[in-house]
């Protein structure tokens, strides 16, 4: 089976290991030592990580179109923001009368509005199995019809991800307005609780991380059984030479039409964990900026290795916060500078530079003294 | 016999299960027929009223000067260029003008291009693994496994091509010579009636193209081959059967004697180089 297929490679057992490894001793750290230890986990560190995990499978769908498919997307934000607003719909319901205005049934911004009924679309998000299957179908669906249009006219390289840029730019000048029903700039926010659980708790943030990491395990089995398949090779087949792979009979469109919109949907639930953690989605999380720095993290972790692109999300992000906190100014310098570094030093970003250290441990011959040879 | 009897009787074979077997009808005769085809770009005949059978399991050479319309009429048979006016039948019983690209390659006619493609960052094994004549929908492709049977196809292709012992290596770092190989081994994966070649041997090494010479000639017989070549030693030392094109129609035919001594020939191309 293409799903178990990775289960029984050293890498991916690597890879789970060590995460499930980090969420036990994060989880422990958390439960059993007291506050005032150095070793103490709080539960703003566990929503941090949490977000991590969050950025770290966004990284992951966007390596599986980038580093397999050739497909550079500036746009995976809008999938990863749509989930994220499926996810935030449901939650808004979910307040119920506890708003600051009291209204049953409308969340407060439409209040506030003047709106006198729910709009058509929020109907069902107060249903728990409808906003998380919408978490898949919303973003799944914009990848099915954007993909289909740009697949089918071949539109490939940077055409394509202008036309991606350009996706996530209209979306979130659709986001902000706000007769647009989703809260225009202020986006949804103020969540009191999921599945009954108050989000306040640590309980609730703790399960919430952990909820992450899991997804982040499935959503790297998924990716890995793809790349893997026969169907991974035809899609380095269609990076790499496209003409000859129609040539041999494949439907190269197809091909990226299905793994486009797989890495979608799981941008989307990234998105749809990230909102109860963080407390809020707003049009911001469409900007095109954020679009870029996905692609810069995985271009650091090291394209096309997918654990490369874990890996980038989470130095970056707390490279980020760390530099955030001491010099704000100097975050974007430092973003700049780290991508030039590892463009010039490691071309093949940090997972290159582990691959290459196991490579030479087992000593394989290189291609040139094959060459010779 | 009734549905009902075909469900219980395990030894039925519905029709849509069973293997497709190549409908190409050659009891008639030949595998590729042109007849009195003409094609024009811009008023520039590019072939003038051509007309060229390739027998079953046969092995062409076709040679002539640039602009003699090799190209093109590779391209009229595969599917990339129409003609204006002639016929063209692959065996008797399909007439390729009405086809498509990709269904003229399903139908199992193969081209190698003169620049070598293969998958650089596969490796050897996976390029013949990808090429090999199987179900290339999206679930099947998903789920597809290696069969004990695709192994021993794949083998056999190596074998015969001659990078068994680089089969697990990326094809990125095969030699021009072995990439030219290994992509006519991606075409044999497919099961090709006719191979169309265009100049194999150009920028290869002495050994590559006597290589080349003597793999070429191993398929004759199974696969028919038509090899499009301007190198006229390679030529000499593979054909059987020659035919000169000459602005866009056939000047000469038969063997390479027959050919090399016909002062038409001589006259327009081999008197350059003789």
């Amino acid at each position: 089976m293409w799903l178990t297929r990775p289960l029984q490679e050293r890498s991916t057992q690597v890879f789970l290991g060590v995460l499930f490894a980090a969420l036990v001793v994060v989880s422990a750290l958390h439960l059993f030592m007291p506050e005032d230890s150095a070793l103490y986990v709080s539960s703003y560190t566990v929503t941090l990580l949490g977000k991590y995990l969050c950025y770290a499978l966004l990284a992951v769908a966007v390596d599986l179109v980038w580093g397999y498919l050739g497909i550079l997307s500036l746009g995976h934000g809008a999938f990863f923001a749509l989930g994220g607003y499926a996810m935030g719909m449901y939650l808004m319901r979910q307040i119920g009368d506890r708003g600051t205005y009291g209204d049953p049934i409308l969340p407060d911004f439409m209040v506030f509005l003047n709106w006198q009924e729910l709009p058509w679309y929020w109907h069902g998000f107060d249903m728990a199995w409808f906003a998380f299957l919408m978490v898949l179908l919303a973003p799944g669906l914009l990848a099915l019809v954007f993909g289909f249009l740009a697949f089918r006219s071949r539109v490939t390289g940077v055409y394509l991800s202008i036309i991606t840029q350009a996706l996530t730019f209209a979306l979130m000048l659709a986001f902000f307005r706000n007769e647009m029903g989703f809260g225009g700039n202020n986006g949804l926010t103020d969540f009191k609780d999921i599945l009954g659980f108050d989000l306040r708790t640590d309980a609730t943030r703790l399960g919430l991380f952990i909820a992450t990491g899991i997804a982040l395990a499935i959503g790297y089995v998924i990716c890995r059984g793809i790349v893997t398949s026969k169907l991974g090779r035809v899609s380095i087949a269609c990076r790499d030479a496209e003409a000859r792979t129609r040539f041999l009979g494949y439907r190269v469109e197809r091909v990226q039409l299905f793994v486009f919109v797989v890495s979608a949907m799981l941008a989307g639930v990234a998105g749809a964990l990230y909102v109860p953690q963080v407390g809020i989605i707003n049009p911001s999380e469409f900007s095109p900026l954020f679009s870029i720095e996905i692609v810069v993290w995985v271009a650091l972790g090291g394209r096309a290795t997918l654990y490369g692109a874990v890996i980038g999300a989470i130095l970056v992000n707390y490279a980020k916060t760390v530099f955030t906190g001491i010099m704000p100014d100097a975050w974007l310098f430092a973003l700049g500078g780290l991508f030039v570094l590892v463009t010039v030093f490691l071309p093949k970003g940090i997972a290159g530079l582990l691959h290459k250290r196991r490579k030479a441990e087992t000593a394989e011959p290189t291609p040139a003294q094959e060459a010779t040879a | 016999m009734s549905i009902f009897e075909q469900l219980t009787d395990r030894e039925h074979v519905f029709e849509f299960l069973a293997p497709v077997q190549s409908p190409v009808d050659v009891r008639h005769g030949p595998i590729l027929y042109l007849e009195d085809v003409s094609v024009s770009f811009d008023g520039f005949r590019a072939i003038n009223n051509l007309n060229l059978t390739i027998d079953d399991g046969e092995l062409r050479c076709i040679i002539g000067p640039n602009g003699a319309g090799k190209t093109t009429m590779m391209d009229i048979i595969t599917g990339k260029t129409r003609p204006d006016t002639g016929s063209v039948w692959f065996g008797s019983r399909h007439n390729l003008l009405t086809m498509n690209e990709p269904d003229i390659a399903t139908l199992g006619i193969g081209r190698k291009f003169q620049k070598p493609t293969v998958f650089e960052a596969l490796t050897v094994f996976e390029n013949l693994e990808l090429a090999m004549a199987t179900d290339k929908r999206i679930f099947p492709t998903l789920t597809a496994i290696m069969k004990a049977e695709y192994r021993d196809r794949i083998d056999e292709v190596l074998e015969l091509i001659g990078l068994r012992d680089l089969r697990d290596r990326l094809a990125g770092i095969l030699s021009h010579g072995q990439k030219q190989w290994l992509e006519i081994g991606m075409l044999l994966m497919q099961k090709p009636r006719l191979l169309l070649v265009d100049e194999p041997v150009a920028g290869m090494t002495e050994q590559e193209m006597e290589r080349t010479a003597e793999l070429l000639t191993s398929l004759a017989g199974k696969q028919s081959v038509v090899v499009v070549e301007h190198d006229m030693g390679f030529v000499r030392s593979i054909a059987r059967q020659v035919t000169v094109l000459h602005q866009g129609s056939v000047l000469a035919e038969g063997t390479m004697d027959k050919v090399s001594n016909d002062p038409e020939v001589i006259k327009v191309y081999l008197g350059e180089d003789a």
